[in-house]
C-alpha cells in the first residue's frame, strides 16, 4: 500500500505526458493535404476556398476533389460547415452543368473536404467551366463563383453516349487511378443525363469489360471482371488485368437491369474495338 | 551483400566431404571417344576438326541430339529430353541460361578450348550435380597435371568456306611439379551460310570470343588449390529458325576449390566455391520487317558450391557430393508501339525468380561378384522458388491470383544398375525413379513466345514435380574384330509437363497462335534404342555404324515433340601414324511421329557424306596437325527433325585447320 502511494504520482505524471504527448501530435499533423496539390483558391470577401486534385489541376473525367475553408479575418481554417457547388459550363447557346456527388467532411481529418465531379469535356484553350460553392457557417450561407481551367487527358477517360433507351450516359474512370501490371481494382462512375443539370446517378446496371492493346494486335488478358453497381460507394466496381504497361483500350458495353445492351459491341473477328470504351496508357 | 552472405551460409550449413569422381564411367555407353578427349596432341590428331564447336562435338554422342536455332548454340537434349529435363553443369557447377527463348544453352557460355572432357550420365545416372529426368552433361574443365613440363603452346587456325567460318586459338600451359597455369583464348566468327540449294540462309551469322584461365597450386601432396575463369562473350548471333537474334550473350565463370588427395579409405575430397553471371540481350533491329520493335534481355546470377568427396573401402567405391546453389534470373520485355506517341510496352517474362537448391548425393559401387558390379545411387535435394518482385508477382497473379510468392519441394532420386563385365561382353541393366522441379519459364514465364508451334507460353507455379520411372539395358559383344553393343532404354514419365493451349486467353505476340499454359499430362513415355557395331576390317581400317530409333507417347498416344526419328550413321575409318582419313554417312528416315500440336512437320528424310582428313608432321620439335575435309560433300538440301522450323541446314562446306603444337 505504502509503494502505490510513492507509485501514483509517478503514474498520473505519466498518463498527463502520454495525453499531452498525443496532443502534441495531433497539432503536428496539420498537414491534411498531403499527397494533394492546390489547384486553385476560390476567393471572397470573408473566406477562401482551397481547392486541391492530386495532379494539381482539373482534367476532363473523374475528378476527385478536396477543399477546405480559410477565414481570411484570422487564416483559421473552418472546421464546422455544410458546403455544396455547382459545376457550370457555358456554351455560346446554353449553359450545363455536369454530373457531381455531394461534398462530406473527410473522416479522420478535421478541416478537409471531399467530392468528385465528371468533367465530359472542355472547352477551347481549357475554358468554359465555372464551379459556384454555397457554403453555411453558423448559419450564414455565403457563395463564391470562379472560372477553372479544366485540361484535356490525352486519353479518354469519360465517355458521354446516347444508349439505344435514347437515355444520354456519362461513364468515367475512376481507378485504376495508378495503373500497375497486375489485377487491378477498376471503378467507373454512370451518370445519366436528365436535364441540363441533373444528373443522376445510375444503379444497377452492368458494364462489360474486354481490355485490349491495339498496338499489339489486340491483345487481351484473363480474369477481368465485368463492372457491377456497388450501392455503397455508388460506383461500378470489377476487376481489370493488365498484363503490361503501355496503351490499353477498354472496351465496354453498358447493360441495363434487363441485360439490354444500350451501348457497345462485342468484340469479334470483325469487329476490332467497341463504340464504347475508355483508355489507360502508364 | 545478401548473396554472399546467403551463399556463405550455405557453405557454414553444408560444408562437407566431397569428391572426385572416378574416371571414365559408364564405359559401356559407346560414348567414351565422344565423352572423354583432350583435347591434348592424340585427341586433336584424333577429332575431325581441332576447332570444332562444342556444338559439332557433343552433336557426335548417341546420346545426345542438338536443337538447332541457328548456326550458334544448339540445344542439347538427351534421351530426347529438351533442357528443362536435362541437367548440363559445367564441372558440377550449375548455370542457368538468361534467355527466355533457350537461345543460350550452357553449352553456348564454354569452348571446346576450355574442356579437358565431357561427361554424359543418362537417366537418373545424372543426378549428381542437379535433380534430372533424362540425363547430365558435365563439361569438364582442363586440368594440367603437376609435371615439370615448363612452357606449352599451340596456335589453331581454322578456315571453313561456307559462311567464311574463320577461328584462331591460341593456348598456353605452364606447368612444375607444384604450379600450373593454362590460359587459352579463342575467336570465331561466321558469315551467313549457304543451305544445299545454294540459298543463303539469313541471320546465320555469329561471332564470339572466349578467354579462360586454369591455375592450381600443390601445397603438399594432400593438398592443393585450385582456381578458374572463364569469360565467354558473342556478340551479333542471328538465329535464322526464330525471329529475333542476340547481340550480347555474355558469361562470366569462376570457381576455387580446394582439393584433398588421400591414400587410405578417403581418396579424394573436393571443395568448390564458384559464382557465375550471364547477361543475354535479345535483339530484332537487323531485321527488316517485324510487327513491333521489342527489347528482351536476360540476366542469371548463380552462387554456389558443391563438396565431393571419393573413398574406397573393401568392394566399395563411394561419392558423396553435398551442394547448394543459389540462383536469381530477372528477364524483361519492352516493345515499342509503332506508333511513337504510346508509350512502350513492358512486362517480366521472369519475374525475378529466385531459385535455392541443397542437395544431397550419394553413390556406392560394390563388386559383388567377380566382374559383377552393383551401382546404387541416391540424390535428394529441397528446392526453393520465390519471387521477390512485386511487380512480377502481381504480373502472375493475373493468372493465379492465390499464388504464393515462395514455393519449395523435395526432390528424390534414386537409381540401382547391375553391370556384368567380361571378356568378350558386357552386360548391364539399371531401374531408376527420380523427381525434377518445374523450370522457371515452365513456372514462372510470362507470355514466352515459342516459335516452333508459334504459341505464348505462361508458366504454372501450381505444377507438381515431374515423376520418371526408367528401365534402361545395355550389352556389348566383342568377337575377333567385331563388335556389337545394342542399348534401350525406356522413360515412364508421371506428370509430363507441357503447355496445353488454353482458348480463353488472347495471345500477346502479334501472329502467334493463341496461349499455352504449361499444365500436365497424366503422363508420357519415352523409348530409345541404339545398336552399334564396330569392325576392324584390317589393321589400319576400321568401320563404325550405328543406328538409332526413339518413339516418344502422351498418355493419349499422341507423338511428342522434338524425338528424333530413325537415324543412321556409318564411317569408314583410316588411320595411320601420320595420316588418318574417315567417309561419313550420316541421316535420318522420314519422320513419321511428328507433334502436330508443337507445329512439327513430316521431315524428310536426309543423307549426307562427310569427309575427313588429317595429317601429322613435325618441324624440328613441334608438332603441326593438319585437318581437312569436305562436309555435305552432295550438297544436299536438308533440314532434320531437331532444326526449328525446318530452317535447311549447311550445303557444301570444305574446312582446313591448322594446329600448332610448340613444345617449348
Amino acid at each position: 500500500m505504502k509503494t502505490l502511494k510513492y507509485l501514483l504520482p509517478v503514474l498520473f505524471i505519466f498518463i498527463l505526458f502520454i495525453s499531452c504527448n498525443s496532443d502534441d501530435e495531433e497539432v503536428k499533423k496539420v498537414d491534411e493535404t498531403e499527397n494533394l496539390t492546390l489547384v486553385k483558391q476560390f476567393t471572397n470577401d470573408t473566406h477562401i476556398i482551397e481547392v486541391y486534385t492530386e495532379s494539381g489541376m482539373f482534367k476532363t473525367g473523374y475528378n476527385d476533389i478536396s477543399l477546405r475553408i480559410k477565414n481570411k479575418a484570422d487564416n483559421s481554417y473552418i472546421n464546422d460547415l455544410t458546403i455544396s457547388w455547382m459545376p457550370m459550363m457555358a456554351m455560346t447557346t446554353m449553359n450545363h452543368s455536369c454530373p457531381k456527388s455531394n461534398i462530406k467532411k473527410v473522416e479522420g481529418t478535421e478541416f478537409m473536404y471531399n467530392g468528385y465531379l465528371v468533367f465530359q469535356m472542355t472547352g477551347v484553350d481549357n475554358s468554359g467551366w465555372s464551379i459556384k460553392f454555397m457554403y453555411n457557417i453558423n448559419g450564414t450561407d455565403y457563395m463564391v463563383e470562379e472560372g477553372i481551367s479544366v485540361f484535356n487527358n490525352t486519353r479518354q477517360r469519360v465517355a458521354t453516349f446516347m444508349g439505344s433507351d435514347g437515355v444520354k450516359y456519362i461513364l468515367a474512370m475512376v481507378n485504376p487511378n495508378k495503373p500497375e501490371i497486375a489485377i487491378n481494382q477498376m471503378s467507373v462512375t454512370l451518370h445519366k443525363m436528365e436535364s441540363m443539370m441533373m444528373f443522376p446517378v445510375v444503379e444497377n446496371f452492368t458494364i462489360t469489360l474486354d481490355p485490349r492493346m491495339p498496338s499489339m494486335n489486340n491483345h487481351s488478358s484473363t480474369n477481368n471482371t465485368d463492372l457491377a453497381y456497388n450501392a455503397t460507394t455508388k460506383m461500378y466496381d470489377g476487376n481489370l488485368s493488365l498484363t503490361m504497361t503501355g496503351y490499353w483500350r477498354l472496351n465496354l458495353k453498358l447493360l441495363n437491369e434487363n441485360n439490354d445492351i444500350l451501348k457497345g459491341e462485342d468484340l469479334s473477328d470483325s469487329i476490332s474495338e467497341s463504340t464504347l470504351y475508355l483508355e489507360i496508357e502508364f | 551483400m545478401k548473396k554472399i552472405l546467403l551463399f556463405l551460409v550455405f557453405i557454414n550449413g553444408f560444408y562437407c566431404f566431397s569428391q572426385t569422381k572416378p574416371k571414365v564411367k559408364d564405359t559401356i555407353n559407346n560414348l567414351n571417344e565422344i565423352i572423354i578427349t583432350s583435347r591434348r596432341k592424340l585427341s586433336n590428331y584424333r577429332q575431325e576438326k581441332a576447332l570444332s564447336s562444342i556444338d559439332r562435338y557433343l552433336e557426335k554422342s548417341s546420346k545426345i541430339n542438338m536443337i538447332k536455332r541457328g548456326n550458334y548454340a544448339w540445344e542439347p537434349t538427351i534421351n530426347n529430353m529438351v533442357t528443362d529435363r536435362i541437367s548440363v553443369t559445367i564441372d558440377g557447377m550449375q548455370i542457368y541460361g538468361a534467355c527466355t527463348d533457350k537461345m543460350d544453352p550452357i553449352t553456348s557460355y564454354v569452348d571446346v578450348s576450355n574442356l579437358e572432357k565431357v561427361e554424359v550420365n543418362s537417366g537418373q545416372e545424372g543426378v549428381e550435380n542437379g535433380n534430372c529426368i533424362g540425363g547430365n552433361i558435365d563439361l569438364k574443365l582442363k586440368n594440367t597435371a603437376f609435371k615439370n613440363t615448363g612452357l606449352k603452346s599451340n596456335i589453331d587456325l581454322g578456315y571453313e568456306t561456307n559462311g567464311n567460318y574463320k577461328s584462331t586459338g591460341l593456348d598456353f600451359a605452364y606447368a612444375t611439379n607444384k604450379f600450373t597455369i593454362n590460359v587459352d583464348g579463342i575467336f570465331r566468327k561466321s558469315e551467313n551460310y549457304i543451305d544445299g540449294n545454294g540459298n543463303e540462309i539469313l541471320y546465320s551469322q555469329f561471332q564470339k570470343y572466349n578467354i579462360s584461365a586454369q591455375s592450381a597450386y600443390k601445397i603438399t601432396n594432400k593438398h592443393q588449390i585450385h582456381a578458374s575463369l572463364i569469360y565467354d562473350k558473342a556478340t551479333d548471333v542471328g538465329y535464322p529458325a526464330l525471329p529475333m537474334d542476340v547481340s550480347l550473350a555474355k558469361a562470366t565463370i569462376a570457381s576455387i576449390s580446394h582439393i584433398y588427395k588421400g591414400n587410405s579409405v578417403v581418396k579424394n575430397i573436393e571443395t568448390k566455391l564458384y559464382f557465375n553471371t550471364i547477361t543475354h540481350t535479345m535483339d530484332d533491329t537487323k531485321r527488316p520487317d517485324v510487327p513491333i520493335r521489342m527489347d528482351m534481355p536476360g540476366w542469371s546470377d548463380t552462387y554456389g558450391m558443391y563438396s565431393k568427396t571419393y573413398l574406397t573401402y573393401k568392394k566399395h567405391r563411394i561419392s558423396l557430393n553435398i551442394n547448394a546453389h543459389y540462383n536469381k534470373s530477372i528477364a524483361e520485355m519492352t516493345m515499342y508501339p509503332n506508333d511513337p506517341l504510346e508509350n512502350s510496352m513492358f512486362m517480366y517474362t521472369w519475374p525475378d525468380v529466385k531459385t535455392m537448391n541443397t542437395g544431397l548425393f550419394l553413390k556406392d559401387e560394390i563388386e559383388v561378384i567377380k566382374d559383377g558390379f552393383f551401382k546404387f545411387s541416391t540424390r535428394v535435394s529441397y528446392h526453393k522458388n520465390r519471387l521477390d518482385n512485386e511487380v512480377g508477382l502481381a504480373s502472375l497473379r493475373i493468372f493465379y491470383p492465390k499464388m504464393e510468392s515462395s514455393q519449395s519441394r523435395i526432390l528424390p532420386s534414386l537409381s540401382a544398375n547391375y553391370l556384368q563385365k567380361k571378356e568378350n561382353y558386357n552386360i548391364s541393366f539399371g531401374l531408376g525413379y527420380g523427381e525434377r522441379a518445374p523450370s522457371i519459364s515452365e513456372a514462372y514465364g510470362f507470355y514466352l513466345f515459342n516459335s516452333f508451334d508459334g504459341f505464348d507460353y505462361v508458366g504454372n507455379p501450381m505444377l507438381k514435380n515431374e515423376k520418371s520411372l526408367e528401365i534402361n539395358l545395355n550389352t556389348n559383344y566383342k568377337l575377333k574384330g567385331v563388335s556389337i553393343g545394342l542399348e534401350g532404354s525406356y522413360f515412364y514419365i508421371k506428370d509430363y509437363i507441357i503447355g496445353k493451349t488454353n482458348t480463353s486467353l488472347t495471345e500477346m505476340t502479334i501472329g502467334a497462335n493463341g496461349v499455352r499454359i504449361y499444365t500436365a499430362l497424366n503422363y508420357a513415355t519415352i523409348f530409345n534404342t541404339s545398336v552399334n557395331f564396330k569392325y576392324n576390317i584390317a589393321n589400319n581400317f576400321s568401320l563404325n555404324s550405328s543406328l538409332g530409333y526413339s518413339l516418344g507417347k502422351s498418355d493419349d498416344k499422341k507423338n511428342l515433340p522434338l524425338i528424333s526419328p530413325f537415324s543412321y550413321f556409318t564411317e569408314i575409318v583410316y588411320s595411320k601414324n601420320k595420316f588418318n582419313a574417315s567417309i561419313q554417312l550420316k541421316g535420318n528416315g522420314n519422320q513419321t511421329n511428328y507433334s502436330v500440336m508443337f507445329g512439327e512437320d513430316e521431315t524428310p528424310a536426309y543423307t549426307i557424306i562427310n569427309l575427313n582428313l588429317g595429317n601429322k608432321f613435325f618441324i624440328k620439335d613441334n608438332t603441326v596437325l593438319l585437318k581437312y575435309g569436305v562436309e555435305n560433300v552432295l550438297d544436299s538440301y536438308y533440314s532434320t527433325y531437331a532444326d526449328w522450323n525446318n530452317f535447311p541446314r549447311q550445303g557444301r562446306n570444305v574446312f582446313l585447320n591448322i594446329s600448332y603444337l610448340l613444345s617449348k
